[in-house]
């Protein structure tokens, strides 16, 4: 076997990583439901009318991004078919198989549940005007129930709010869970630590907001609707204060270990200006932060026009994905370039078309789209629409 | 029929025969092995360690570890007296075919450290398991349940010793078994049987009479990294200090 190359001293088991890039996003997929979902959950608990024409879009983004997630830990795993275990029988001391149901209960009893409860109505007067086989899909998603009384709206309404009180915290804990995956690794120094959750937390809200952002502002121009700039302006707001928390807590981190200069300090200062130098200072730091921060940040001090702002608020939501992405290799694959010996380094080499290659996370990563387009075909999530509309439009 | 006296003394010696042949294919008899009656670690003395690499050598052997992996490997360790944090280390193959001998330098320490599971009391590697393939015996080892290891590789993450691997042949995390098939039968591990020098001891921690507890009595013994309170019980004696 062709063995990495290695720079000092690394533990001989150590010298091939155990996670690859579908370990890489995997949390960013997660990342962008959670973000996705508490941008939605704006509209709803706090009243924050001017994201609404983004809700809908927001929760199906999140399911589509959910339904995946799952997929490349499986393609992961040595002996996926064996993956029911984690919920069968189950080891309560692993933070990974705690994880399986933290997934399971968001899936099914927030998302899916809240989308139900949201579309409800659409869905009826779907089932009731459409033809062929769309006409039995709407039926069988009824579940049965055909009242749309303003009584029964008025119940959904009230359940879908505890739904999505409910599903705040069940979002920050499926995406700190996540943080917690990593956090909790005491042998790992570049990952052990306190602030992991809480920054995956702040960083998937970044990640969400700004692919919502994005989304709504793409299926806009393919619909040719005019963008609601209030809805536009309060999302880029509230990328701008996520991401300079998500930012804040990062730095302290950095700062933290730099500071403490304990035993592991020599090797990850090491890695931050070589191995990590582009991915971490570069993308993840300067293009993925600071610009898009200061670009976010030029539109609340300068007063622009439309057009401008439009094209700032694209530009700083692309470097901030970017960015996130760039956070989550440097978290995952970062921590395992160097040595658990603190005396050397490894280097990460990826496929192409192979199990764990770059194509198939490439794949992964672009199938939520399709996904998504599906979804919005089948329950079209725009204010004025409905599914018998759109449909009848098409 | 009749079976008389006669026709017995006959079917006496051909039933003893048939018997002898039958226990000749039957599994060799383990000892009456109680887990609860043992509390299994390893005794590793660096004084007496010449990276032979016989240990590696008769472990792949004997447990059939796939190339380029190890169960147990041995580090050379070069450390100059000025500059202990970072000492020089190598460990070719895992110290399988022994060290190439570098020249000898003043100032320069150079010494072997035989590495191997710690069978950890209080493992992480345990405890990340998602489906507990990963456990501790009752008798003190941690091993892995092939039929049951999703092969999701935290266990691999969280072993701070780098003692696990993903085992491409079986899909699965793969690790020291401290020859369990062997102590079990009251045989000690391949790695220590190998030993030339006796660098390596199976330890039985609740044996009274096991050497062991004479050698801790009277010697400074250390576990490789005991800030992380893994419960380690590979015991080193003479361990310096620039070991990680």
């Amino acid at each position: 076997m062709t063995m990495p190359a290695v720079q000092g001293y690394m533990y001989p088991n150590e010298r091939e990583l155990a996670w690859s890039i579908l370990i890489v996003i995997y949390p960013y997929i997660t990342g962008l439901v959670a973000g996705a979902f508490i941008l939605a959950s704006l509209e709803r608990v706090f009243h924050v009318e001017a994201v609404k024409p983004t809700y809908r879009l927001a929760l199906l983004t999140a399911l589509a991004f959910l339904l995946v997630a799952p997929l490349p830990l499986q393609l992961h795993l040595g002996h996926p078919e064996r993956s029911i275990e984690m919920y069968l029988t189950p080891h309560r001391t692993s933070a990974m198989a705690m994880f399986g149901f933290v997934y399971l209960w968001y899936l099914m009893a927030v998302l899916v549940l809240e989308i139900w409860l949201d579309f409800r109505a659409d869905i009826v007067r779907a089932a009731l005007a459409e033809r062929g086989w769309r006409r039995w899909f709407y039926r069988v998603l009824t579940l049965g129930s055909y009242n749309i009384s303003p009584r029964a709206l008025a119940i959904d309404e009230r359940a879908g709010y505890i739904v999505t009180v409910v599903g705040i915290p069940s979002a920050l804990l499926l995406h700190g869970y996540v943080g917690f995956i990593f956090g909790s690794v005491k042998a790992n120094p570049w990952w052990s630590s306190p602030l992991m959750p809480v920054v995956f937390i702040f960083s998937a809200m970044v990640s969400g907001i700004a692919a919502v952002l994005l989304i709504y502002m793409f299926t806009s121009w393919r619909r040719r609707c005019p963008i609601d700039m209030r809805c536009l302006d309060s999302i880029a707001r509230y990328l701008l204060y996520t991401f300079l928390i998500d930012f804040s807590l990062e730095m302290l981190d950095l700062v933290h270990r730099i500071y403490e200069a304990d035993e592991s300090f020599r090797s990850l200062d090491f890695m931050l200006h070589t191995k990590l130098y582009l991915s971490q200072v570069v993308i993840q730091i300067y293009i993925g932060t600071l610009v898009p921060l200061a670009l976010l940040a030029l539109t609340q001090i300068v007063s622009l026009g439309v057009r401008h702002r439009k094209r700032i608020y694209a530009l700083a939501a692309s470097l901030a994905l970017v960015g996130i992405f760039a956070m989550r290799w440097n978290v995952v694959i970062g921590g395992q370039l160097f040595s658990k010996s603190f005396l050397g380094y490894t280097t990460y080499k990826i496929g192409f078309v192979t199990r764990e290659g770059l194509l198939p996370a490439i794949v992964l990563m672009l199938l939520p789209i399709p996904i998504l387009w599906v979804l919005v075909k089948l329950l079209p999530p725009w204010p004025a629409d409905t599914a018998a509309g759109a449909s009848a439009a098409s | 029929m009749n079976i008389t006296r006669r026709h017995l003394l006959l079917l006496f010696p051909a039933a003893a025969m048939s018997w002898e042949s039958l226990q000749a294919g039957a599994p060799e008899q383990a000892p009456n092995y109680q887990m609860y009656k043992h509390w299994w670690g390893m005794l590793l003395d660096i004084s007496k360690c010449i990276g032979c690499g016989n240990c590696v050598r008769a472990c792949a052997a004997e447990n059939n570890v796939p190339e380029g992996y190890f169960r147990t490997w041995v580090e050379r360790y070069r450390v100059r007296d000025e500059d202990m944090p970072y000492p020089q280390v190598d460990s070719p193959d895992g110290g399988m075919h022994g060290f190439p001998a570098l020249p000898a330098e003043p100032g320069v320490k150079e010494f072997f450290v035989p590495k191997m599971c710690n069978h950890c009391a209080d493992s992480p590697c345990t405890q990340v398991c998602p489906v507990g393939a990963t456990f501790i015996t009752p008798d003190g080892v941690v091993l892995v349940d092939k039929e049951y290891c999703l092969g999701c590789r935290y266990c691999v993450q969280a072993c701070p010793y780098g003692c696990r691997f993903f085992n491409p042949s079986t899909r699965t995390a793969d690790k020291c078994t401290l020859c369990y098939h062997r102590i079990t039968k009251g045989l000690t591990t391949a790695c220590c049987e190998a030993c030339p020098t006796g660098a390596r001891q199976l330890a039985d921690l609740k044996n009274p009479n096991d050497p062991i507890h004479a050698f801790m009595r009277t010697h400074s013994v250390q576990v490789l990294k005991p800030y992380l309170a893994t419960g380690a019980k590979d015991f080193y004696y003479d361990l310096d200090g620039a070991v990680r």
